[in-house]
Formats: C-alpha cells, structure tokens, sequence
C-alpha cells in the first residue's frame, strides 16, 4: 500500500528531504500569518506583496544574490509604501495597491528579460514565478529557518494587540496601541512571510499557502488559537502532501513529465477549502 | 389595531396584509399589518434592530417575504414602483466622477438602456429639483465632496426628481443636530402637503415628528401597531405590542417611551398619559 | 508591427473604458484575477494545440462568472483562491506541454510583436461588441456603481449588470493578455482610469479620458518597446502608474490652490 503511493527513493533522495523540511516550516509561517490576514481581510494586499516580492526575486537572480534575499528585500519595501501611501480609505488603498502592483510586474518583466538575455540560464522565469522547492539549495535553509523564527516569534509577541487593532482600530487607539505602527509592523510580518513561500511554491502562487489553509481553518474551528492550530496543520499537510505528488508524477505520467510542485501544493489547499466548505455547511444545516 | 386609512376619500397607496419576512431562519417580522393612503405622512417608529430598515425593503421590493400580500398602487410590491428612497447611509467614493447633477439625472433615466442624450426636460427637472431643496450651488460638485447632510440632501432630491407618489427615508433624522432634524422634517412635511406626496419616514425617536405625522406605524419586536399618535402611543398599546408593561411619559412637549422589566409590571414609575 | 500598433490601439480603447468602472466599483481584485484565468486558458490552449485566443476568452469568462456566481457579497479570499487555482492550472498546463520559456513570458509579460492579422480581425469584432454592450448599459451600470441599493430599488437589475460587468472585464482581459500580458492587463485598466477619475468630475468626460490616457499608454508602450528591446509589459506598467502618481499629484496640487 504504502509502496503503491510512494514511489522509490523518495525517502532517500537529499532533494526530498531538504524540501519536506523548509517546506513544513515555510508552511507553519504562512497559516499563522494567513489566519491574520484572512481576519484583517487583506487578502488583496497580501497578494499586491507577492508580486512585489516576486520583481524583487527576478532583481536578485539577474544580481545572482540569493532569491530569499530579493523576495525579503522587495516584500519590505512595497510593504511600507503600500501602507504608508493609503492607511487612511480602504477604498482609495485598492486602487492604489493595484497601481503599485502594476508597476512591480513590469518590473518583473524587465528583470527577466535582462536575465534571459545576458546569461544562457533559462528557467528563471519559471523559477521566481512558479517557484520549486526542489530546486532550493541548501545553503538558503539556515537563513530561511532564521528568517521563520523570527517571523513567528514577532506575530506571537504582538498577537493581542495586533488583534484588537484589526477588530477596531478606534477601539485599540484608545486603548493606547498605535494602529498605524501595528500595521506597518504586520505588513513587515507579511512580506516574510510571502518571501518564504514564494521560494518553495513560487511568488505568485503564494497566496495560495497565506490564505487557503487559514480560510479553512476558520471555517471551521470557533478561536482564533484553534483556527491558528488547524491552519498550520491543514499548511504542512498541503505541502508534505504536494510534494509527495508531485514527486510520484513523475512515474505515474506517461511521458515522465512531473506535475510542477506548486501546482500540486495549490491543487491540495482547494480541496482542503471544499471540504471545510462541505463540513461548514453541514454544521449549518444540522444547526437549524 | 384599526389602520384604517384617514377620512376623506383618499385613495390607498400602500397595502401591507400579514406579511411575515424570515431573515436567515430567524423571523424578524410577523403579521404586519397596515395601509398608507396618498399624500400621508406616516412615521415609522421602533428601537434600533426592531426591524423597520426590512420594513421599509419589503415595501420597496427588495427583500422578499416568507408570507402575506404587498400592494403598492394596487400592483403587487416588486422593485420599480412609483416609489423615492432614500436609503440610512451611502458611502460615495471621494473620487467617482459624477457631479450631484448627474446623479440626480440618473433618477430619471439610469434604468434606461442606450446612450441617448438626455432631453432639455429631464435637465429643466433636475434643476427645479435642485432648486425646490435649495442645492442649486451644489450642482456641478462631486459626490464624493459633499458632507454627510448634503449628501443626504442630495439622495432627497434624487428620490424626488421622478416624481413618486411615495417617499421611503430609512432613519433620516439619526445623525443629524437638532436645528436640522426640525429644518429636515419642515422640507418633508412642504413635500408632502405641497406635492401631494405620500411620505414614511423611520425613527428611533417620535417627538419631532408628533406635530406632522397623519398616523404612526409603530414597530417593535417584529410586529406592528398602526393608528394616529394618540391611538397607538398608549401604555396598553405599546405594552401588548411590547409584550410586558411600557409606559408612555409625556415630559415638556416630548414624548418618552420608557420599556419595564419584562415580567416585573410593578416596579415602574409613575406614569403621564395625556 | 502595424498589427501591433492595430491590436494595442483595441486594446487600450477597450480598456479604458471598462476599466473606468473597475474602478467606480471598487472591483480591482476581480479585474487583477480575471486576466490570470486567461493566462490558464491559453495555455490549456497551447496544451491541447487550440487557438490561443479562444482559450483566452473561454477561460476569462468562465471565471468572470465564477466569480460573479459568488455573489453580492464577493469574497476576497475566494478572488484570492480562484486567481491562484488559474496561475497554478497555467503553469500545470504549461509544464505538461513542455512549451518553451520565451512562450510563457509572453503570456505572462506581453508580446505586441506576435499578433497576426487574423487575430487583429478578431479582437477588432469583440471590441465592436464589448462597446455595444457597454453603451447599452452604461448609465444602468453607472448608477449601481454609484448607488446599488438605490438602483435596485429603482428596478435597475443589478444582478445581472455584475454579471455582464464582470463579462465585459473578461473579455477586454481576452483581449489584452495577448498584448500586453497576463500581468500587467490589470495595470491598463486600473492605472489610466483611475487617473481619469481623479482629473475629471463628469462621468461622460472621465470616459474619454480614460480611453485617452489607455491609449497614450499603450502607444507610448509599443513605440519604446519597438526603439529599445526591451518587453512592452514593463513600459505597460511602467506608464499607467506613472500616469496616476501624476493625476493624483495634480488634483492635490489643484486642491491645495483652491484652498490656500
């Protein structure tokens, strides 16, 4: 049974084994952050960061500077300014996050031009955009577990404030917690968070990892520690399980073409989010 | 309750018979029951989330019932009726690119297909509307610059511009001080005697509105009572629709609905009933 | 290239247009998600060897509706998970075809350079219909953005004007992916618009001038890409934001002159 769904020498292989660890753990990042933005309803936001991210990933590969690094760096930057331009109307905020969004994939655009053009790599595209997380080296792993940490143990620190924050701005000011600096210190949350996933699953599929497990979850568990608990385990299952998939494609097409990782990851998290949408309306209807 | 609609052979304009509304498995309005004649002016009158925002869409169309039977001008209650809304609140975008004159144009013609350019007439209405609520300085502004006052201004002037025989205002009085509260009610009240239209306005609040309602539907807990002041703003009446005691206090000119503790009839203060 | 400068001058006027009301309706995330469905499309297309352009329209519209099936109440995570289900079924798509890199870049980054004549004659009839449509219901569809309760009340079927909205964005996505792009399409129709919408009061003249500035972007785009190399998408982007920080720096300016 278990030799039916594992194909051989996936237990074996290095490649796999880096990839089930930075994965879980680029995994249990996303939910945590997720279960926020999906809270805060920034989901357009989080997305406006990955292609940000995702010029800063095609910059770094063109600078051949670690991918990690360029993610960081351009999630950090198109973060403050998305928040600093329009923290005021939500209303404005959008078409102004779509203007910067915009702008950032042209740059992606010009970034992987100048890197299809002057080296004789190709698969860069495919590799910022689409992202794989078998093709991570391992010397990006400490930094990316010191970038995780790091991450997780800001979000746990401000976890009360930043709550009340997002339920009622008003409310948290008079309580003596800065709206405006919990915004921009969860959009900083935000932009590592993306960084991290868009290197195993791609920067613009990352969405995928940030909100889908986090949208189940809240589905349906009742607090915000239970949904934070689901969310990270429904993130691991997505990506453990993905890559499995996508590894055992690889024998199962004809042509031996794999399935691309990403893809596997993004096809799980949907049939998580159906069946938290199936369970939650058969609660429903139990209810009444 | 008797909702017969007033003396002196005005015609019925709304019919509302045992209309029942559920609102996600819980009914929020039951055995509702009243008429409105042409030309009346008719407060509707309940507590915050007593239902009368689904009252006022259920006469519009726009929220379907789970039982019972609205008429509005003789037609089964559906959307497009002869009927001016103005709804509680309206966030218009700062920056839509469309001035209070359009706006109130689409009053006229924003349900018609096409592009055709508008006639002189509907242009000559929109400034008479204008004008009859004195924004005629406000015409060539944005939307999105308007204060809240003007704005609700403006979406009196939209509601009108199509000449209804009956204008809805959902709790047109809440946020506002109260020189205009009485300013607002003065504009309401010419429409109504002027124009002959039929106005129903919702409140929390019944005192400014005494002195020019024709009757008062009253709404509380999903059920209604229907009559002039006098009739329905009494203890036994309010406290049946209540179900538990209510008393009816009538302090400098105002009137004050104070709610007992239910089951606990003995424990209230004296009451003025005029 | 006289294809090109044919297909993006449809493009931006197509854009332009819609692209006012994703704006007066606050729809950017669909508009942003849409375009991603016709990047699927055309590379299921290129996948099971169909044209690209029917795959681009079939897709975006099949999405459009999805997305307009969710309701009055859209979802943002919902966008959010249909947008990446498109991105990940077209890298799926394209990775099972084994299509070269220089073809997912185009798709994704715009490829004025690579429209046939035929395709012009396609994109020229779904403009003609896109405009028909639009001037149908322009002024329905103006007054459910503006007020939609007020508008339904009013008997205006806002319902369907969503449905028909989010057709129309479909379709100018269909056309424009080819063009300029699966990523930047959304860059055209929110950029110039949303300039015109701070520049102009009227609804008619905003409409013109949001056609106008389209236009200029993409001539502006094409006319660069062709002089430097460079791909159009990044002058694409490059060009609408620039057109909007100076919209918006202008009407701050004017305000600050009206009130000293």
């Amino acid at each position: 049974m278990i030799h039916w769904f594992v194909e051989p020498g996936f237990w074996s292989n290095p490649v796999v084994g880096t990839a089930l660890v930075l994965g879980a753990v680029v995994a249990v990042v996303s939910a945590a952050v997720g279960v926020m933005v999906v809270v805060r309803g920034q989901s357009f936001a989080g997305h406006a960061l990955t292609d940000v991210a995702m010029a800063g990933g095609a910059g770094a590969s063109l600078v051949g500077a670690s991918p990690l690094v360029g993610f960081l760096l351009a999630g950090i930057v198109g973060g403050g300014s998305i928040e600093a331009a329009g923290a005021e109307r939500i209303r404005d905020r959008d078409v102004g996050t779509g203007v910067v969004l915009g702008a950032a994939a042209g740059l992606t655009a010009l970034f992987l031009y100048f890197v299809s053009s002057s080296t004789s790599a190709t698969g860069s595209t495919q590799s910022v955009l689409f992202g794989s997380v078998f093709t991570v080296s391992p010397s990006v792993v400490p930094l990316s577990l010191a970038v995780a940490a790091a991450t997780l143990a800001t979000l746990f620190i401000v976890r009360r404030p930043l709550l009340l924050s997002s339920l009622s701005p008003e409310l948290a000011a008079a309580r003596g917690v800065r709206p405006r600096a919990m915004g921009l210190l969860f959009v900083l949350v935000l932009a590592a968070s993306v960084a991290l996933s868009a290197l195993v699953i791609g920067a613009i599929l990352s969405t995928a990892l940030l909100v889908g497990p986090a949208f189940a979850a809240l589905r349906v568990a009742r607090g915000l520690v239970g949904a934070t608990l689901g969310a990270i385990v429904a993130g691991v299952a997505a990506v453990e399980l993905g890559i499995l998939l996508s590894y055992d494609s690889f024998y199962w097409s004809a042509a031996h073409r794999s399935v691309p990782v990403s893809a596997c990851v993004v096809g799980v998290v949907l049939v998580e989010v159906a069946a938290s949408a199936v369970w939650s309306r058969l609660r429903r209807g139990r209810g009444r | 309750m008797g909702c017969e609609p007033l003396a002196g052979g005005r015609r019925e304009l709304v019919h509302v018979h045992e209309v029942e509304v559920s609102l996600g498995g819980r009914t929020v309005l039951r055995d509702v029951d009243f008429r409105i004649a042409e030309g009346e002016f008719v407060g509707l009158i309940g507590t915050n989330g007593s239902g009368k925002t689904t009252l006022l869409r259920v006469v519009l169309g726009l929220q379907a019932t789970t039982a019972g039977e609205v008429l509005v001008a003789g037609r089964e209650g559906r959307r497009g009726g002869p009927i001016g809304y103005v709804p509680q609140r309206v966030a218009f975008d700062h920056d839509v690119p469309v001035r209070v004159a359009d706006f109130v144009a689409l009053g006229v013609d924003g349900t018609r297909l096409g592009l055709a350019r508008r006639d002189r007439g509907v242009h000559e209405r929109v400034e008479e509307v204008l004008a009859s609520l004195e924004l005629g300085a406000l015409a060539g502004r944005r939307l999105g610059a308007l204060s809240g006052g003007e704005q609700q201004r403006v979406l009196m002037a939209h509601a009108l511009v199509s000449r209804p025989r009956l204008l809805l205002l959902d709790e047109p009085l809440a946020n506002l001080d109260l020189p205009r509260v009485h300013e607002t009610i003065a504009v309401l009240d010419r429409i109504c005697r002027a124009e002959g239209v039929a106005v129903v306005l919702s409140a929390h609040e019944i005192s400014p509105l005494v002195p020019v309602m024709d009757r008062v539907v009253y709404i509380a807990h999903g059920r209604v009572a229907c009559g002039t002041t006098d009739e329905v703003v009494r203890p036994e009446v309010l406290s049946a629709l209540y179900g538990h005691h209510v008393d009816v206090l009538n302090v400098h000119g105002r009137v004050v609905v104070v709610e007992g503790e239910p089951g606990d009839p003995g424990t209230h203060p004296e009451v003025v009933v005029r | 290239m006289a294809n090109a400068w044919l297909a993006g001058t449809l493009v931006a006027i197509v854009s332009g247009a819609v692209g006012l009301f994703v704006v007066v309706r606050n729809s950017t995330f669909a508009a942003h998600a849409i375009p991603n469905g016709a990047f699927a499309g055309a590379a299921g297309a290129t996948l099971v060897g169909a044209s690209p352009l029917l795959g681009l329209v079939v897709f975006s519209v099949a999405s459009a509706l999805g997305i307009a099936a969710f309701g009055r109440r859209r979802n943002d995570v919902v966008t959010a998970l249909a947008l990446v289900t498109m991105l990940a079924a077209g890298a799926a798509f394209l990775a099972a075809s084994g299509a070269y890199e220089p073809a997912i870049d185009a798709l994704l980054f715009g490829e004025v350079l690579g429209v046939s004549r035929g395709e012009v004659l396609a994109l020229a009839l779904l403009v003609v219909g896109a405009g028909v449509v639009l001037a149908l219901v322009f002024r329905s569809l103006l007054y459910a953005s503006v007020t939609e309760e007020v508008a339904a009340a009013r008997g205006v079927a806002v319902r369907a004007l969503d449905t028909v909205f989010l057709v129309l964005v479909a379709v100018t996505a269909g056309l424009a992916v080819p063009v300029v792009g699966a990523l930047l399409t959304f860059a055209l129709t929110v950029g110039p618009p949303a300039a015109a919408r701070t520049l102009v009061a009227r609804p008619g003249r905003a409409l013109a001038l949001a056609t106008a500035l389209s236009l200029a972007c993409v001539w502006a785009a094409i006319a660069s890409a062709y002089l430097s190399g460079w791909p159009i998408g990044f002058f694409v982007g490059a060009y609408a934001a620039a057109e909007y920080v100076s919209a918006r720096a202008a009407s701050s300016w004017r305000e600050r002159r009206a009130r000293p």
